[in-house]
């Protein structure tokens, strides 16, 4: 979270954003479910102007061995960005930054899936950011979900995602890349929506008690709806699946 | 790339419909997959293009940032060119540093688009000896049914078709389409059972006794080549598979 250099200005007299949206509205959101061959379940997601695509293998055997678990599955996530994804090359392969994110991603999904199905196997989430602009750690939980599901992998409730912060002393939700860069603060957060539940959170900048309550509120809001839109791609997915199927018959 | 066991079994069925002339999904030995490509497909990248060939699909993005140039080419741009066969694309791909596989994709595709002279890399030269543009191609792997070698290599020609040299970022000027030359083209070929197949499938890749890859351009005049795999071809062969593969190269080159 950096200082706004003094010609930008994050939020206008009229009170909106760079892009034009109200403090309270979300980067338009696509969700595409099946999008791959080879991967046992798939999706893309473009939401703004990220674009991340997810795949999942499994449940199946678990590398490397030592990780097996006796009692239940792993959830293993890979969260990975092209090297031509950002404005300046990235260098390719894993560095900090996304192995920490692999890892609350993993553990997040880890808490819907029912790993206790499939002990000492592993399942496997890739998510691949092609395009990034802020966000892709949201938008790379909320494919990955959809991903699970239609792998077929029994879950309790797909995660949501969705993150608020603080630009321009003022709180919004689901930032752009100006207002990641310099805002005064961001909260991804990952949501399950049947249960209530918070499994996903992180938080970096500067929020008083009361722009922290209200920002976690604006984004478990955002994601119900980007819930809606995860269960319309699979209904989409799977209706055109079952038509496809009367016309093989 | 971890071990396959399928492909023994796999190995039967197709040679056995290559004996009466087929192949497993309908194509004509020297027919190639439905080709789609979308190019700009990045906004972050200075030229991109996801195509589609057959089931495989490969996202080729185009970067170029300023450095210096190689001490002995101090006139030239620099072309990089790396593939990452990420395991999202197929359950036998692996993470980690690149294996053989990968760096044989990555070297195949650079000679293609370097020996072809794909971009003019003397018009990337801003100050010899100083300041030149490096010029990034890297291609991800989305979805892996097979001919990677073609599918990367007609990405990465679409993307400089459309590729802008970023100047005004720079504070050079205006940005400029990146100075495109030829449009080397390859085509690969196996062979299974003595019979020449073009733009092979995973499955028919998996049974392949060899391969070969053959890059042309707008001339018909071959610019790059590599063979594969422990399996020989004939003289004759080869120069069959030149033929084939400069007369589909140039239908590829009038459709990008």
């Amino acid at each position: 979270m950096g200082g706004a250099p003094t010609d930008l200005k994050l939020i206008d007299e009229r009170g909106l954003r760079l892009d034009g949206r109200r403090p309270d509205e979300m980067r338009p959101l696509k969700i595409e479910a099946g999008v791959l061959n080879k991967a046992d379940g798939s999706a893309f997601v473009e939401w703004g102007l990220n674009k991340v695509m997810a795949a999942v293998y499994g449940p199946r055997e678990c590398h490397p061995r030592h990780l097996q678990n006796t009692e239940r599955a792993l959830v293993q996530c890979h969260y990975n960005m092209a090297s031509f994804s950002v404005e300046d090359r990235k260098r390719p392969g894993p560095d900090r930054r996304s192995h920490e994110i692999s890892k609350i991603i993993s553990e997040a999904l880890t808490h819907v899936v029912f790993t206790e199905y499939f002990p000492r196997t592993s399942i496997d989430v890739y998510i691949e950011v092609l395009q990034a602009n802020a966000g892709t750690r949201c938008a790379g939980l909320t494919a990955a979900s959809v991903a699970l599901a239609d792998a077929g992998v029994p879950m309790r409730d797909l995660v949501a995602s969705c993150a608020a912060g603080k630009v321009a002393n003022t709180i919004v939700l689901d930032l752009g890349k100006e207002e990641d860069n310099f805002g005064q603060a961001d909260i991804p957060v990952g949501y399950v929506p049947r249960t209530d539940e918070v499994v996903l959170l992180q938080m970096d900048g500067d929020l008083t008690r009361e722009e922290f309550d209200k920002g976690l509120h604006m984004a478990i809001g955002a994601c119900k709806k980007v819930y809606e839109v995860q269960r319309d791609a699979l209904k989409r997915r799977y209706t055109a699946r079952a038509e496809g199927q009367e016309e093989g018959a | 790339m971890s071990k396959d066991v399928v492909a023994d079994l796999k190995r039967d069925y197709i040679t056995r419909l290559l004996a009466k002339g087929m192949r497993s999904d309908g194509r004509q030995f020297d027919e190639m997959r439905p080709l789609k490509v979308e190019t700009n497909y990045v906004g972050s990248a200075q030229g991109s293009a996801l195509v589609q060939l057959g089931d495989t699909k490969v996202l080729v993005g185009v970067k170029l940032i300023l450095g210096e140039p190689f001490p002995d080419t101090p006139n030239t741009g620099v072309l990089t060119t790396n593939a990452e066969l990420i395991p999202m694309a197929s359950e036998t791909f692996e993470s980690g540093p690149p294996d053989q596989e990968s760096i044989e994709v990555a070297r195949v595709i650079d000679r293609g688009i370097r020996e072809g002279h794909a971009v003019d890399l003397e018009k990337l030269c801003l100050e010899p000896g100083k300041r030149v543009w490096i010029m990034f191609v890297d291609v991800h792997v989305l979805d892996y049914d097979g001919n990677l070698f073609d599918a990367a290599n007609i990405g990465a020609n679409a993307a400089f078709k459309t590729a802008m040299v970023p100047n005004k970022a720079a504070g050079l000027g205006e940005d400029v389409p990146l100075p495109v030359k030829h449009q080397p083209i390859s085509i690969t070929t196996v062979k299974i059972g003595g019979k020449l197949l073009v733009d092979p499938t995973h499955d028919e890749e998996r049974v392949a006794d060899a391969r070969l890859t053959v890059a042309t351009i707008e001339t018909g005049n071959v610019c790059a080549m590599q063979k594969g795999l422990a399996g020989a071809f004939t003289l004759d062969e080869v120069f069959k598979v030149v033929e084939t593969s400069s007369r589909i190269g140039a239908d590829i080159r009038s459709r990008l």
